[in-house]
């Protein structure tokens, strides 16, 4: 690797440690950041993704071949690593590194974007059934019901099978309507709870209607399991992209993602594991850190202690 | 006679289940504008219920409330928001009564904003104007309910209610949660807003020493129904139904030389799902004379020998204990 | 002239907190005596450190952040509680010193029946086989009035309402006869007429058993009604001390003065309250000189420079944290 691109490796690491300290920094005051990084695993876990996420934006300046390039297909094929090629090359002798770290763009906006979709649909359902309870709660419910046992990978074979392979703008979407449930459930729990605090009947008795007593009052209150919900459910959708990669259904080829790469390497497994090894690390560390941020953030924003 | 400000006829209030949890089972009232109503109970007695379903906080199960000469169960969503601009409520528990996550000033706002009393230029001035009104200083506008003692915020709850210029104000337990010093800011803070801008209250309070300093008058509510109604310096001296005696009795006096016979009930509260048969009072009552027709028949709130503003629900409210 | 059953000497009770907002003095040099058979009340609001005073005699404080200073002496009998090894403490509680707390519904084990809960302080402190300590215990359901003991021992926390919590808690307390009952605000989450029957039940056991009672509360009507002395709070400190009849014919601290005077009271016409103004100060933060000084119509400078020691009338009984003590002649008439 070029000497820029290990200096710029450098300070990627060096901008995720500030950041973290940053961000302790700024929550000090806090009294839920303060719990928050009471948790050892927290800081690292914001540590990891800060650097992913810098790796994955500065991409082109980390590394020192582009993610498609295949230098000499015939000698540099399936390289162990090396001082050129930091993680080695793949059965085209691109470098991995590069395809890793190209790659944890895609698998890292499809997470938060399918995140997004999810999240959103689910905090709206659950604030809604919650809300209303009695027949809309009812109807909402007996759907999320559905939409739970619903296995989700068939469904997403299902829409492949039926309309090809999908564009990726479509393939989040899709992602994002098969991931709420869970959340959904959450969040009516939560909005169960809030609706009878008195601040709630105070803003009716006021005269608000139902979408100002939702959004001002009633969500800003259940926030916790929305944020919490957030967190880890990047990496449910990472590793269900990742999944769908491998089995070719998700992203496409040449552009890389973290599971299309373990893809490629997957049949040498045998004579050059780290082809799969190196992208299977990255998701598993991803993940790895956002639920331990997740299960910081659930004990930082517990209500409980916050009422003292 | 001028005519009540609030009627409220026959209110029923069940909760849905098996069997149906009878809250509120027939409630009677009336306040005369500028008044101000004590309604007292103990757990079960329905008295929170009765404040806001008047406010229909909570749809009733059957009845009728006018106010100011309409009949608020009827109308419809518009008219009802303008009611609810004179008919307010201020909370019993000051943590939960505030919004956590807004400020003091933005928790003022909103009233205004809803009912656009005031354009946004004139906004600051109408808060620190509200908060000057309850004693506290404009600074709080910009702070958070959890930076703010009981007493603090449960003034920003009574602020809130008057933003919007009520003629009523449903007091539900407002000063329970708070220290006797603290309680004696709040009640004092209540009497002075009610003179100055004639307002008229439902006082609910399970406390009855802390009703004797601002009621006019007095109802005491057991198990969904009101046992005894009149005017508050009659139902102190001369009580009538066995359960206010009680209660009377019950309540610790701060003189250690008064000769208490307290006259203590046996047993437990009995659950709102669950009311005795004919008079809900009967297997607790203390009265020599209850006989089978307190178990069959529930007696009537009906007027006393001393005078028809004196109700009370007894078979045998006549007799002297 | 017996000897004290309990003596409280400078106590001192501190808690760290978090974010360098300093220590909060939470009891602050508290001193006092329970003599055997009597009851006597420590009344204060909140933020006086009476409940912070009550588990630091049974050392229920939590260690870190909490910690009880050096210096201070609980004396139970003679023996010195703080420094007692944790197998003689535990000999102590629940069984010579008992404590009953304010919220029944939180202080009872919810998977356990109330009759195993109450028979477990007699397995642990009397040995009993487990068929002899439920015995006592439906003994101790008939002791504190339950109808049906036979039948109710059985029974699960929350099939029993708030009342019936709370003589279970009563129970659990007096199983092994203790000396010494501490009563935390015993029936501040009851109804009245609920609060009546415990009070009662209070009187009648203290008068069979002939135990002393710690109780706690800030409403001054129980304090009239049970307690043989008091000893008021604020701020960390003991205030005043008296006789009950003592303290209610003549108070000598402007801080129970006004207590009194804010108390609704039933047999008073429809009128203002006397509010005391302005609020308890943060532990963090007492205030110099007297700390009731800010919120007390007499004060004058000497208040806010020296803190006042207990000082009495001569007769040694009745004794107050205040300057007028000394000085009545400051006293301002009232307005």
């Amino acid at each position: 690797m070029t000497l820029q691109a290990w200096f710029a490796l450098l300070v990627a690491f060096a901008l995720a440690a500030w950041a973290v300290g940053a961000l302790r920094r700024r929550t000090a005051r806090h009294e839920g950041g303060r719990r928050f990084f009471r948790h050892p695993t927290a800081a690292w876990g914001i540590g990891v993704l800060a650097f992913f996420v810098i790796v994955a934006v500065a991409a082109p300046l980390v590394t020192s071949y582009d993610p498609w390039e295949q230098p000499d297909i015939i000698h540099l094929k399936n390289k162990p690593p090396s001082w050129t090629f930091i993680l080695g090359t793949d059965v085209y002798s691109r470098d991995l590194w590069s395809r890793v770290a190209f790659g944890a763009r895609t698998s890292l906006l499809v997470g938060g974007l399918g995140m997004l979709v999810a999240v959103t649909l689910g905090t709206l359902v659950g604030a809604v059934a919650g809300y209303y309870r009695r027949w809309v709660d009812a109807v909402l419910m007996r759907g999320v019901d559905v939409g739970l046992a619903l296995p989700r990978i068939f469904v997403l074979l299902l829409a492949i099978a039926l309309f090809g392979r999908l564009p990726l703008p479509v393939f989040v979407l899709v992602i994002g309507f098969t991931s709420w449930f869970g959340t959904s459930r959450l969040v009516r729990a939560e909005v169960l709870s809030v609706r009878e605090r008195d601040f709630v009947a105070a803003a009716r008795a006021m005269g608000a209607g139902p979408g100002g007593v939702i959004f001002r009052h009633v969500l800003p209150n259940a926030a916790a399991p929305i944020i919490v919900s957030a967190a880890l459910g990047i990496g449910n959708v990472l590793l269900l992209e990742a999944a769908l990669s491998f089995l070719g259904m998700g992203v496409a080829p040449p552009k890389p993602s973290w599971g299309n790469i373990i893809a490629d390497g997957a049949p040498y497994l045998a004579t050059a594991p780290w082809t799969s090894l190196f992208p299977g690390l990255a998701i598993a560390l991803v993940v790895m850190a956002l639920n331990a941020v997740g299960d910081a953030l659930r004990e930082a924003l517990d209500p409980r202690q916050e009422a003292m | 006679m001028t005519a009540p400000l609030l009627d409220v006829q026959d209110l029923v209030k069940h909760y849905p289940g098996r069997p149906p949890v009878r809250a509120v089972d027939g409630v009677s009232l009336t306040i005369a504008p500028g008044q101000t109503l004590g309604l007292v109970g103990e757990s079960g007695s329905g008295k929170s219920t009765v404040g806001r379903t008047i406010l229909r906080l909570q749809e009733p199960t059957a009845g009728r409330v006018v106010f100011d000469g309409e009949d608020v169960f009827a109308l419809g969503t518009a008219p009802l928001r303008a009611l609810r601009r004179r008919m307010q409520i201020v909370f019993q528990d000051p943590y939960s009564s505030l919004n956590p996550r807004m400020t003091v000033g933005r928790t003022l706002r909103e009233p205004l904003e809803i009912h656009r009393l005031a354009p946004p230029a004139q906004m600051e001035a109408r808060v620190t104007a509200l908060l000057d009104e309850v004693g506290l200083d404009p600074a709080f506008a910009g702070r958070y309910p959890h930076e703010l003692s009981g007493g603090q915020r449960q003034r920003v709850g009574i602020a809130r209610a008057l933003s919007v210029e009520p003629r009523f104000i449903v007091c539900d337990e407002p000063v329970s949660a708070l220290d006797v010093s603290v309680q004696a800011q709040v009640l004092n803070l209540l009497a002075d807003l009610q003179q100055k801008r004639s307002l008229t209250y439902l006082f609910i309070a399970h406390d009855l020493a802390v009703v004797r300093h601002i009621a006019d008058q007095v109802a005491v509510m057991y198990l969904g129904r009101i046992v005894e109604r009149a005017p508050a310096a009659v139902i102190y001296a001369a009580p009538r139904h066995p359960y206010t005696r009680a209660l009377l009795s019950a309540v610790p006096e701060p003189n250690p030389r008064a000769a208490r016979a307290r006259i203590v009930l046996s047993g437990d509260i009995p659950s709102p799902a669950h009311p005795p048969a004919g008079c809900p009072f009967h297997p607790r009552c203390p009265h020599p004379k209850k006989n089978d027709r307190c178990r069959t028949e529930a007696p009537a709130l009906r007027a006393t020998s001393d005078s028809p503003a004196h109700l009370a629900a007894c078979h045998f409210a006549e007799e002297p204990m | 002239m017996t000897e004290p059953l309990l003596r409280v000497r400078d106590l001192k009770t501190y808690f760290v907190t978090e974010q360098g907002r300093g220590t909060a003095r939470a009891v602050d040099g508290v001193s006092f005596e329970l003599y055997p058979g009597e009851t006597l009340g420590i009344v204060g609001e909140s933020g006086c450190g009476k409940t912070v005073t009550s588990l630091s005699i049974l050392r229920l404080i939590p260690e870190p952040p909490g910690h009880i200073r050096p210096g201070s002496v609980i004396e139970f009998e003679g023996r010195n509680l703080l420094t007692l090894a944790p197998a003689e403490l535990r000999a102590i509680r629940g069984n010579q010193i008992a404590m009953v707390f304010q919220e029944p519904m939180t202080s009872l084990n919810p998977v356990f029946t109330v009759g195993d809960q109450i028979a477990e302080a007699a397995i642990i402190h009397q040995g009993l086989s487990r068929k002899a300590a439920r015995a006592r215990a439906i003994e101790m359901l008939t002791l504190v009035g339950f109808p049906d003991p036979a039948e109710r021992v059985d029974d699960y926390p929350h099939q029993l309402s708030g009342g019936m919590r709370q003589r279970v808690m009563i129970a659990m307390a007096l199983v092994c006869h203790p000396k010494v009952l501490i009563a935390d605000e015993p029936t501040t989450a009851l109804d009245v007429t609920i609060q009546a029957q415990i009070l009662e039940l209070l009187d009648r056991l203290q008068a069979e058993l002939g135990m002393a009672v710690l109780l706690i509360t800030h409403d001054l009507g129980v304090v009239a009604g049970q307690a043989d002395r008091v000893v008021v709070m604020y701020a960390g400190q003991v205030v005043e001390t008296a006789s009950t009849t003592g303290l209610f014919d003549g108070p000598l601290h402007p801080y129970t003065e006004g207590l009194m005077a804010a108390v609704p009271r039933i047999d008073a016409p429809k009128s203002r309250l006397q509010a005391i103004p302005g609020q308890v100060p943060a532990a963090t933060a007492w205030p110099s000189g007297c700390r009731f000084h800010p919120r007390c119509p007499h004060a004058w400078t000497k208040c806010t420079i020296e803190e006042p020691p207990l000082l009495g009338l001569g007769d040694g009984d009745h004794t107050a944290r205040c300057w007028l003590v000394q000085e009545p002649g400051r006293r301002k008439p009232k307005t």
